[in-house]
């Protein structure tokens, strides 16, 4: 019975989006710093592949969009067993998912465009221990989230304080036991991480954005020539 | 010289294919009033986006699966897999809403000049038709992509059948063909978004320029340019569309595929207003967004439906605001085109109209509060006054006199010509000359440097005169 009230609850969770306004922290995007790419990719594949999959993209498009040597990126970040043109598919079954978690958790291809990338900056950073719930955490950006911290390992505990000031009240999320990662060095590797996950999103982006300069040009270029063609053919109207 | 065997063919085809005269009849030989302005671009820029949208549409068929369980991976498979797919995806998607910001501002130029009016009902009625059947392809093309929004605005939409009493329910399972949106909603959406409302359109587009072409374009002076002809027959104050407007147009394409080309490449998301953000999410029938808005072209009306409190006469009141539109040429009654030779209040009333558009579809984006239904109450008033008072105030018009042939248009040239030349005058009313105080008393420094600061008064005298002119202008 309680088994069955927990999912039903964790359930129910997934379908709530977060409502509180929450200042979100900002996360800087940069999709052409390749190495944060790469980093982001392992840190994706360690971390989240276990549960999540990325199943729109190919470890043979990461590898030619960081410029890294494909056997490489087989070594270093696939998993092992994992093919060239394979996609980042996910171990975890929908069946077993749906045991465990009361739902298959969703496909991250696309979650920074759904999302935004500040947005999964700042979840990622707001768990807190909250020992009322069934998985011992909580989130201050997306309440009652159904997904455990799968980096509290490296960022330490974090626990809500409630603080006054003469504003009002507002939590703030202390550290009480730190992780195998500095703070610094946290932010870095979540930024890292959601760096890699805008890049899935859309990685044609860096490109659409070269090919934009060429275009735009090559429009003002036409202008110019369409107006004086049409100064010259107009000139004797009157 | 001895013909060549292509002029020979060229002949041969021309001999049994009235080329020649649909050229001459359209291009050549159609006269159009000379003095066209900015407004006057979007008819054949709305042509170009139609062309863009078909020939994306059918690059994207070849790739897109309609099938609930296949369509949202194949769009992100033309996104990523396909070559160039993404380009294709996003020149459909900006083409979009391009299109309903050209036809607009296209509507908006026909009520501005009184374009509708006589003899030009038919060609409005024909444009209104056309501008319901966009709506019909925008709204069953945006169900394709298989996203959340996709899928429950086509469920809030179609659900608004079922407020029909008596028959509602059934017709709104006969449109879905289910008892929620799904694949069968999605099949026979793809077919009418692929194929049978294009052909409407374009067989549409094809009436609609006949028919303009048959009584001649309307101009920013609303006169008609065929009561003065010169001895050839010709329009004293026109000129042929081919070359004069075909060059012009050109121009007209140039600036606007900036526009086009700056979205594609660097924002075509539109911060979540061209795709929306909850669109990367796949469908899925079990979770309700907390928040559904259309696409912003259909928030005016979609606003106007929330404005009514009961359901059914929201859905009334919705399709009233485009039938009205028909109404148009019957329900102004000033003889007068123009807004250049109109009365004060008829410039008014199109002002209160534009505003009260716009704030409904900034309203229809948003979530529903008390304070945003009471102004969305006040605005969709506004929206059916203007409409539905125009039979009386456009009769009490004080009209001015129009004159009787057409005035110079300025050119862009002498436009900017003129601001040329009052600029300096205005940045000196604007700004005052003050020494600068240097530190360093030496008289080789004093007062040889001045700095120019904002003055205050002057910028108020020069916005105070701006808005004397603004009103004056609305009179």
């Amino acid at each position: 019975m309680k088994k069955l009230i927990i999912i039903l609850l964790l359930t129910l969770s997934f379908g709530a989006y977060a409502n509180e306004e929450i200042e979100l922290q900002s996360a800087k995007i940069n999709n052409s710093d390749k190495d944060s790419i790469q980093r982001g990719a392992k840190h994706f594949v360690t971390y989240c592949l276990g549960c999540h999959s990325a199943k729109h993209i190919r470890y043979l498009r990461i590898a030619i969009d960081v410029n890294a040597d494909p056997q490489k990126v087989l070594s270093d970040i696939a998993p092992e067993g994992a093919s060239i043109y394979d996609q980042l598919h996910s171990a975890m079954n929908k069946h077993d998912a749906e045991k465990w978690f009361g739902t298959q958790p969703p496909d991250l291809s696309l979650v920074a465009r759904s999302r935004g990338a500040d947005w999964l900056y700042s979840y990622l950073k707001s768990y807190y221990v909250d020992t009322t719930k069934p998985l011992g955490v909580n989130n201050l950006i997306f309440k009652d989230t159904a997904m455990p911290n799968p980096l509290w390992q490296l960022q330490g505990e974090q626990h809500a304080e409630q603080r006054k000031t003469i504003y009002g009240e507002y939590t703030k999320l202390v550290i009480n036991k730190p992780g195998t990662l500095t703070e610094n060095e946290f932010d870095l590797f979540v930024n890292d991480l959601v760096n890699f996950l805008v890049y899935v999103g859309e990685p044609v982006q860096l490109e659409r954005q070269r090919l934009g300069k060429y275009v735009i040009f090559f429009l003002l270029l036409f202008l110019v020539i369409a107006y004086l063609l049409k100064k010259e053919y107009w000139q004797d109207i009157h | 010289m001895k013909p060549s065997r292509l002029s020979n063919c060229g002949n041969w085809v021309l001999d049994r294919f009235p080329v020649t005269k649909f050229w001459n009849e359209h291009m050549a030989h159609y006269y159009a009033p000379k003095n066209f302005n900015f407004w006057y671009f979007f008819g054949s820029l709305a042509l170009l986006v139609l062309v863009n949208q078909i020939i994306t549409g059918i690059l994207l068929t070849m790739n897109y699966k309609p099938d609930a369980k296949l369509a949202f991976d194949s769009i992100e498979y033309i996104m990523r897999d396909v070559p160039w797919g993404w380009l294709v995806r996003y020149m459909h998607s900006t083409g979009a809403s391009a299109f309903f910001i050209v036809i607009y501002l296209h509507m908006f130029r026909g009520i501005m000049y009184g374009s509708f009016k006589h003899p030009r009902e038919l060609i409005w009625i024909f444009g209104m038709l056309l501008f319901v059947a966009l709506m019909a392809e925008a709204f069953m093309g945006y169900l394709l992509p298989w996203g959340q929004m996709s899928y429950w605005g086509a469920q809030v939409i179609i659900s608004l059948f079922s407020a029909i009493p008596i028959i509602g329910d059934d017709l709104s399972l006969w449109i879905r063909g289910d008892y929620v949106i799904a694949d069968a909603t999605l099949n026979r959406f793809f077919a009418f978004h692929v194929i049978a409302v294009p052909l409407v359109l374009v067989m549409l587009v094809f009436m609609h320029i006949v028919a303009l072409h048959e009584v001649g374009s309307n101009n920013p002076d609303g006169i008609e340019i065929k009561e003065s002809k010169d001895p050839w027959g010709h329009p004293v104050d026109g000129i042929p569309f081919h070359p004069y407007y075909t060059v012009k147009d050109i121009v007209g394409v140039a600036v606007f595929l900036l526009f086009f080309a700056t979205v594609i490449f660097y924002m075509p998301e539109m911060g979540g207003y061209f795709l929306e953000h909850a669109n990367f999410i796949p469908a899925d029938p079990m979770k309700t967004p907390e928040h559904i808005a259309p696409v912003w072209y259909f928030t005016p009306f979609y606003s106007v439906l929330r404005a009514i409190p009961d359901k059914f006469a929201g859905v009334i009141a919705m399709g009233g605001s485009i039938v009205v539109l028909f109404l148009l040429p019957w329900l102004d009654r000033c003889p007068v085109k123009s807004i250049r030779y109109r009365g004060g209040i008829f410039k008014k009333a199109l002002f209160l109209f534009v505003v009260s558009f716009l704030a409904l579809g900034y309203l229809g984006t948003q979530p529903v509060t008390p304070i945003a239904t009471i102004l969305a109450r006040l605005f969709t008033t506004i929206y059916f006054g203007f409409f539905l008072l125009m039979p009386i105030y456009t009769r009490w018009e004080k009209t001015k006199p129009v004159p009787k042939s057409l005035t110079k248009a300025h050119s862009l040239e002498e436009q900017l010509h003129a601001i040329e030349e009052q600029l300096p005058a205005l940045i000196k009313e604007i700004t005052e000359l003050k020494p600068v105080t240097t530190e360093i008393g030496h008289p080789a420094f004093k007062s040889s440097f001045f700095n120019r600061r904002p003055n205050p008064d002057g910028i108020r005298n020069v916005a105070t005169r701006l808005a004397k002119k603004l009103i004056e202008s609305l009179d």
